[in-house]
């Protein structure tokens, strides 16, 4: 890029090239961002930016018409996290002008996400804009773009099924209470086992609305303990056999060596249970529900290897739809790049300062 | 009217509306776009295919002098009718996906049979019902009640796919759009015990001419209605106490379903003996 043409562009790191490590020195909280900002709109030819700070990415997307702005926001980037500049040349990515646009489109697409089809990014990137739009860091170009970008991400998720099926373990046992139970909100959930997994599931049901949970462990002091943190009810394992019939969800995750729940403790809850199904979600190694349970009408059992082989089914048709959403995006691109350039055409020679 | 527009041409279209409206759910679903934009194309076709309905229907009541129910092809067409009118009522309030491409599906591959069939289509005895409002309300409720029963039989089905899906692990494709387990259940308990009442009052209705004169209808037909109606009654107690439950209730329905479609054939074949002076029930 010559000096004195203005042009779009983005400079970051991201998962594709960055360890967890390297992400994690990188990341930007407000201060860094502030900081960040504080150097990078007074670097000469810049007039708008923005910043994206996400767990997997840092990315700033400007406009300057200097050439030496990516070195710029480089520098700015470095001098805010304290990464060394040699460690983020190495994982650094820069874009331009229209692959700037397309690489931001399929950011806020949730085409770049590690969970490719992930719906998050686009909250953050709205944030991002919003932050820079409230700093006056963006201007006429950068505005156009990104509310082009927020278009585009709105008709990919609803003109495609980049969206389609969970893709986490967890994730996918929720939706398949769904699929069992239609509305969880009045649905009773019983949690056996109080370690780290058996609070993640309950919080993920917690989050599909689900009120009623109650976590079951070998002692009580630890089932408390999980119980405080989803708002559930506590009870121990000796008691299973009464609490079972109750429950509409059973998430079982204990270290036991032997079942827990046995087909004939299965058979028992549903002789009282009339036409409510049970859903049984087995997340122990080894198991701790009995295999045959599932031979019992209206009783679904799930194990670990099921819900990681529908989240990897899922993944996969992400990944297939993401080829159809790319060439999508290329034509919005394609359609919008003309006007950008147009609008930085008229800008040469003139210089603002973004926040100015 | 002109004589290529007969009530067998306007229900021909009507049964091209609903095949139209099953290929488009297919399309849809071929392609995962169970959307609002496609879901209305769906019912805007069967809407269509419902209102031509109406029309043919319409025209022959007016030709064979009351409601057209006086052969096995007008039998038919009104079953396809009655489950049409139920889909738009139970598919606007339960909101269940799919049942709107499963009912297309069944309305048109009935209405498409009871066409491709000439002999169904007998010629109609004028004044079936007399002019007894009473007896005709009692046959327009019992194969309303069929309506109904071949809605639940779809519903059902819908539950037995959901059930297999869930069961194998198979959840891609057409299972991951079908309604959740107790949703399906909820919906067949309320159509079973809606069926159960319709068909009871039309017996009721019928058993109150019948009292009066036991040589209106034949003991075949009323052993097979009595028949199906006890089947019925007895499925919606035994899931009222909770005895036949999910997988079983719905083989249940769909079993119970054939075995009313078939018992249509006694039921009319009873109607069509030498014309008499007693009223006939249908």
């Amino acid at each position: 890029m010559s000096s004195g043409h203005s042009h779009v562009f983005m400079f970051g790191a991201s998962h594709h090239t960055a360890p967890l490590a390297v992400r994690e020195k990188l990341a930007l909280d407000d201060a860094r961002v502030a900081r960040f900002a504080e150097l990078f709109r007074r670097a000469p030819g810049v007039s708008e930016f923005a910043v994206l700070s996400t767990c997997n990415r840092v990315e700033v997307y400007a406009v300057a018409n200097e050439a030496g702005a990516v070195a710029q926001a480089q520098a700015a980037l470095c001098a805010a996290t304290g990464c060394q500049p040699e460690e983020l040349a190495a994982i650094g990515r820069s874009r331009q002008n229209a692959e700037a646009i397309s690489h931001l489109f399929e950011v806020a697409s949730g085409l770049d996400s590690q969970i490719v089809g992930e719906t998050e990014i686009l909250g953050q990137v709205k944030q991002a804009y919003e932050t820079a739009l409230e700093r006056k860091w963006t201007g006429p170009v950068l505005n156009r773009v990104f509310q082009k970008t927020f278009q585009a991400a709105k008709h990919i998720r609803s003109s495609t099924a980049i969206g389609a099926g969970q893709v986490s373990v967890a994730s996918v046992a929720v939706d398949l209470a769904g699929k069992i139970h239609g509305d969880l909100t009045r649905t009773k959930v019983l949690v056996v086992g109080a370690g780290d997994i058996g609070l993640k599931t309950a919080q993920a049901f917690q989050s599909r609305g689900v009120r009623d949970i109650t976590v079951a462990s070998r002692t009580l002091a630890r089932a408390e303990e999980t119980a405080a943190a989803t708002g559930g009810w506590a009870t121990t394992l000796a008691r299973l056999e009464e609490v079972l019939p109750a429950a509409d969800i059973v998430a079982c995750s204990t270290s036991a060596p032997g079942f827990v729940i046995t087909r004939a403790l299965v058979a028992a809850a549903m002789a009282t249970r009339r036409a409510r199904p049970l859903f049984l979600i087995d997340l122990a190694l080894p198991r701790d529900v009995e295999p045959e349970a599932a031979s019992i009408d209206n009783v679904y059992l799930y194990d670990l290897d099921d819900l990681a082989d529908i989240a990897e089914q899922n993944l996969a048709q992400r990944q297939a739809e993401a080829a159809k959403c790319r060439a999508i995006l290329a034509d919005r691109t394609a359609a919008l790049w003309p006007q950008v350039a147009q609008s930085l055409a008229g800008r040469n020679g003139t210089t603002r300062s973004p926040g100015d | 009217m002109s004589a290529l527009l007969t009530d067998r041409t306007i229900l021909w279209l009507s049964a091209a509306m609903y095949l139209a409206g099953f290929a488009a759910g297919l399309i849809a679903l071929a392609l995962r776009r169970d959307t609002p934009a496609s879901r209305t194309i769906l019912n805007a076709l069967l809407a269509g295919g419902l209102i031509l309905q109406i029309s043919g229907l319409y025209l022959r009541g007016l030709s064979v002098g009351g409601c057209p129910l006086g052969n096995k092809f007008e039998l038919v067409q009104f079953v396809v009718w009655s489950a049409m009118v139920l889909y738009f009522v139970v598919g606007t309030a339960f909101r269940v996906s799919l049942l709107g491409l499963f009912t297309a599906g069944y309305a048109a591959s009935l209405a498409v049979i009871s066409l491709l069939v000439p002999e169904w289509d007998s010629p109609a005895r004028l004044k079936l019902f007399g002019d007894n409002p009473w007896i005709e309300l009692h046959a327009a409720l019992a194969v309303f009640s069929y309506g109904v029963f071949g809605l639940l039989a779809l519903t059902a089905a819908m539950h037995l796919l959901q059930n297999w899906s869930l069961k194998h692990k198979r959840l891609d494709g057409l299972f991951w759009f079908l309604p959740s387990i107790v949703q399906l259940d909820q919906i067949n308990f309320r159509l079973l015990g809606t069926g159960v009442a319709l068909l009871s009052i039309s017996l009721a209705v019928g058993a109150s001419w019948w009292l009066r004169d036991t040589a209106s209808a034949d003991p075949a037909k009323i052993t097979v209605t009595v028949g199906v109606w006890l089947a019925y009654g007895i499925a919606l107690l035994l899931r009222a106490l909770g005895r036949l439950v999910s997988a079983r209730l719905a083989w249940t329905c769909v079993a119970l379903f054939a075995a009313a479609l078939l018992s249509l054939g006694p039921v009319n074949q009873s109607r069509h003996g030498p014309p008499a002076s007693h009223l006939r029930l249908p």
